[in-house]
């Protein structure tokens, strides 16, 4: 697969000296599911924007198949846009709104009706042709946005944080959707938000922001498997994280206690940061255990409980099947390979 | 909200007595003589200042397209500013509006007078004198200096609505900047647009001391013509209102075709 958008070394300033972004440099694929996650101000919908168009990096390069294409205005290139707030023309119907792109480059009028025809079934708005978009529901407004960037036949579409103004139904029903379209038109998907639940389940290549730089570039299964750094950790998905140290390879001092672990190539008594997911840590009987705590509180989340384990200096969060009465005193232990040792990271 | 109700009493009241009860006294002066009886002469009287009558839409109607196009781009500029600063540039465009509007148009006197400060000015480069005063433009020049700002704030208001993803939706979709303007800005700035020329074209068709000042005695419009019925030494106060009469009536002729182009729900009379 050849790389369809490259950015290299981006960095955004803002005339007050503020760095939006520091320097980003990533490939996207064709055909590809990119998203960008990250938390606000990270520096995620900037970087939409400057492969959009809107916004011209302070320095670094945007390139296009290959060809750069800084300083082009966004009417001049080849992807649309899906805005976070819709963005639809109120003084439209839906069927002109879908049809705008296309009117402007004077496409002839019998293929404007079957390029429309197309996506008003692909979006399944059959029959909303002459309503206002001002009497659409918030989800079928979605999928007026959308149809309308794909009817132009984009080799890129960019999605800023689409979904957000949706509720959890919706969004569920529309990140199926999403994808699906994604799949079936064979498009590249270059997608921003802050939910890393979407980010996961969506994604081919989940690309992990924050303060302006990338933290981490990879599938949704290595992000959430092999994070990092403990930002990238703590972001995706509830983690425990502690401070640690490294007396020798394999082996983890956090709490005063030593754990095995996998990890090696640390120097000797590096301070790192420990962490360990919820699911991972196992309730043991507290004569038994290394470390020991006091359940604080139990809350029940479906699938598993989801305990407050107060512990010396650290509140453990503790997902598993079977709940600890509040107050009990509880033991923890911890597989080797459920330890993930990262070095700390030089900012904060 | 029942309440909130009695509290628009006084305004009712006012208008009623102000408003209503003149229109009407208006009409009976217009369909009657000076004995009281009823009459259509002073409406068929009115025909004979047909060219006045013309002469004052056409003079108005120019200095409406004026303002309109003077004005389109800088409410645009104005509405993309930042928002500390478009307090300070509104400020300036209503600033013309704090001096009193005779001494504004008395100013323009002095300027355009044959022996005035600009014949003065082209006179050391060689140029000149010409005749600037006593012109169709002198009034045209005093309609769209006096009622410029009045444009500039229906569409400054409107525009300033439109949401910046809008224009940016229109660019992303293929626009460049002349298309973003006739496909998106134009279209959602309508009703800015039809009541900005409104509030033009009224009070220019309807003005007499514009054009006394600088217009001289070629360039009378209806508001001299209507002056002239009351206070002046034509002295026919049924005449005159029987002026008014048609004047209005032209008046909102042209405002209900102008609320054609508004969309529904913004409708202004």
């Amino acid at each position: 697969m050849e790389n369809i958008v490259s950015l290299k070394d981006l960095v955004v300033e803002f005339e007050d000296g503020e760095r939006i972004l520091k320097s980003i440099s990533l490939d996207i694929k064709d055909k590809e599911f990119v998203t960008f996650l990250g938390p606000s101000g990270c520096g995620k919908t900037t970087t939409l924007r400057i492969i959009g168009g809107f916004l011209e990096p302070t320095s670094g390069d945007v390139f296009f198949e290959g060809k750069r294409i800084n300083g082009l205005p966004p009417h001049k290139r080849n992807v649309n846009t899906v805005f976070q707030r819709y963005a639809l023309f109120p003084h439209l119907n839906v069927y002109e709104n879908i049809a705008f792109g296309l009117r402007v480059k004077k496409t002839s009028e019998k293929e404007i009706v079957k390029r429309v025809g197309e996506m008003l079934e692909l979006v399944n708005l059959k029959g909303f042709e002459k309503r206002s978009v001002n009497r659409l529901s918030g989800g079928q407004q979605q999928r007026v946005a959308i149809a309308r960037a794909l009817v132009n036949h984009p080799k890129v579409l960019l999605l800023d944080e689409p979904l957000g103004a949706l509720d959890l139904k919706l969004r569920k029903e529309m990140q199926t959707e999403l994808r699906k379209i994604q799949q079936a038109l064979e498009l590249t998907f270059v997608y921003v938000t802050h939910d890393q639940e979407e980010a996961l389940t969506m994604s081919d290549t989940v690309v992990v922001m924050n303060n302006g730089l990338i933290q981490q570039i990879g599938s949704p299964t290595d992000i959430y498997n092999e994070p990092v750094n403990a930002f990238v950790a703590d972001f995706i998905g509830e983690s425990n994280i502690v401070n640690g140290c490294m007396p020798e390879d394999c082996v983890v001092e956090f709490m005063g206690r030593k754990f095995k672990c996998v990890d090696k190539g640390f120097d000797p008594n590096e301070t790192v940061d420990v962490v360990i997911r919820p699911e991972d840590v196992k309730v043991i009987p507290a004569e038994k255990a290394k470390l020991t705590g006091i359940v604080e509180s139990v809350v029940f989340k479906g699938v598993h409980y989801e305990m407050t384990v107060d512990g010396v200096d650290h509140k453990w969060i503790i997902h598993s099947t079977k709940a600890e009465p509040a107050g009990s005193m509880i033991g923890m232990d911890f597989d080797p390979f459920d330890i993930h040792i990262m070095k700390k990271t030089e900012e904060e | 909200m029942k309440q909130l109700r009695v509290l628009s009493l006084p305004y009712l009241v006012w208008m009623v007595i102000f408003i209503v009860v003149p229109i009407i006294m208006v009409a009976v002066f217009a369909f009657t003589t000076s004995d009281g009886n009823f009459t259509i002469d002073n409406i068929s009287n009115v025909g004979q200042y047909a060219n006045i009558f013309v002469h004052s839409i056409w003079l108005a109607l120019i200095a409406t397209a004026i303002c309109l196009v003077l004005s389109y781009p800088v409410a645009f500029y104005l509405s993309r500013m930042e928002k500390h600063k478009q307090g300070t540039m509104l400020m300036i465009v209503m600033l013309p509006m704090w001096m009193n509007f005779l001494l504004r148009t008395y100013a323009w006197m002095t300027l355009l007078g044959n022996n005035g400060i600009i014949n003065y000015l082209l006179g050391l480069i060689g140029l000149g004198p010409f005749k600037l005063i006593n012109t169709s433009g002198a009034v045209v020049l005093g309609m769209v200096y006096n009622y410029l700002p009045f444009m500039i704030l229906p569409l400054y208001s409107v525009m300033q609505k439109i949401d910046k993803s809008v224009i940016e939706a229109a660019r992303d979709l293929g626009c460049n900047p002349v298309k973003v303007m006739f496909r998106v800005i134009v279209p959602l700035s309508l009703p800015g647009i039809v009541s900005g020329i409104t509030m033009v074209f009224v009070p220019a068709i309807s003005t007499f001391i514009i054009s006394r000042m600088l217009g001289g005695g070629s360039n009378l419009l209806i508001g001299d013509l209507i002056e002239m019925q009351f206070l002046g030494n034509a002295y026919d106060p049924h005449l005159g209102a029987a002026i008014a009469l048609v004047l209005m009536v032209i008046i909102l002729a042209i405002m209900t075709v102008m609320n054609q182009f508004s969309p529904d729900d913004q409708v202004l009379i």
